[in-house]
């Protein structure tokens, strides 16, 4: 595709208008896409959160001790009380948005999207559930 | 309820102001007249300088799209009574250079249909003789969805990174691709590939959603998107490790 419509050059008189910056501010679906779009960095966040922790695991007992200490703080509290928030709202918009883009076929009969859906939500309850028995045993 | 409505129309002469005004006309508002309706009620008794699109009336034709009250909409779809007591506000689609009051440009996206080549490929054309290709139900099914788009652009001005990046190809012209694509008597996938593909086809989506939530013809071009894109993405895993072919 050319990078420039062709029509530019040709018709200086029509009319263009420039997209604000604070076009998602204006509407709600568009906010809700910009929230689920900055989602992501406090899914980074929590990478960044857990290497940190496993690399004061890795450096003895004291170093496990400060960091145990640094989560307790409350503005840490706080961030990740948000962050987790977040990372809800992330994995419920993408589960959604998953029967989108993944048609599943059994034989010549196409499973409905909201089996999809209702697989993806099983097996996040499944790993939950693994997790919750894996840590209540510690 | 009101016999009336204010209807504010979006004016534009290129040839004697730089900014788009608003005139305001108070047409009649019975309950089965669409916008399109007090549109042309306006143009025949009261001023017949307003230039707009339409054609069939009837949600086939595409051509009456427009912005209501912010909304991208078909104006022969949408209701006066919706809208009462009013006012309403009638703009020309956004995300398009505007030619006159409510007249948009849509060269950009006949170029983009046209480049998904939205049309059965053959290979081989078997002759007449040979009969139809023939398609089972379950086969119609896969692609049906995407065949009932009107090209009527309402999903291209509700589609905010259109707006910021024009060259982005645009869903419904994804969506006739994946028409096509699905259709089993084409052959053409490979060749709507490169268009596809390439950053400014589906990758230049970050999947908004709103060109599915205004489809007047509930086709769902997000939906046709991101399943391209996971086409795609298995195509290039496939050109990576398997370079000489399956």
């Amino acid at each position: 595709m050319p990078d420039i419509p062709a029509y530019t050059d040709y018709h200086p008189r029509w009319l263009r208008r420039r997209v604000s910056t604070y076009w998602w501010l204006g509407n709600w679906s568009y906010f809700m896409f910009v929230m689920r779009e900055a989602s992501c960095l406090f899914v980074a966040w929590f990478v960044v959160y857990l290497l940190a922790l496993i690399r004061a695991v890795l450096q003895g007992e004291a170093a496990y001790e400060r960091f145990l200490a640094l989560s307790a703080r409350p503005w840490m509290l706080a961030l990740n009380l948000v962050s987790f928030l977040f990372m809800m709202f992330h994995a419920v918009t993408f589960f959604d948005a998953a029967p989108r883009a993944l048609v599943v076929h059994v034989g010549k009969t196409r499973v409905p999207g909201s089996l999809v859906g209702a697989g993806h939500y099983a097996a996040w309850l499944v790993v939950s559930a693994f997790l919750f028995w894996l840590l209540r045993g510690t | 309820m009101r016999d009336h409505i204010t209807l504010q129309v979006a004016r534009y002469l290129p040839e004697k102001q730089s900014e788009p005004t608003f005139d305001e006309y108070e047409v009649p508002c019975p309950k089965d007249w669409v916008v399109l309706d007090g549109l042309n009620y306006i143009k025949d008794r009261i001023d017949g300088t307003l230039s707009y699109r339409w054609s069939c009336r009837m949600g086939i034709c595409g051509s009456c799209g427009m912005t209501v009250n912010g909304e991208p909409k078909l104006t022969c779809a949408t209701f006066l009574a919706d809208y009462a007591p009013g006012p309403l506000r009638v703009e020309p689609l956004r995300n398009f250079p505007v030619i006159r009051d409510l007249i948009v440009d849509i060269g950009d996206f006949m170029r983009k249909l046209v480049a998904v080549k939205p049309f059965i490929v053959r290979r081989y054309e078997k002759p007449v003789s040979d009969g139809e290709y023939l398609q089972t139900p379950e086969e119609l099914d896969e692609y049906k969805q995407f065949s009932m788009c009107i090209n009527c652009m309402l999903c291209y001005a509700a589609c905010p990174i259109y707006g910021l990046d024009p060259k982005f190809i645009g869903p419904a012209a994804i969506a006739l691709a994946q028409r096509y694509n699905l259709d089993n008597r084409d052959e053409g996938a490979a060749q709507r590939m490169d268009v596809l593909s390439e950053h400014a086809g589906v990758w230049g989506c970050t999947f908004v959603g709103e060109c599915t939530r205004v489809c007047p013809k509930h086709v769902d071009p997000a939906g046709a998107i991101q399943r391209y894109k996971l086409t795609a993405a298995i195509d290039a895993m496939k050109t990576f490790f398997m370079p000489r072919g399956a």
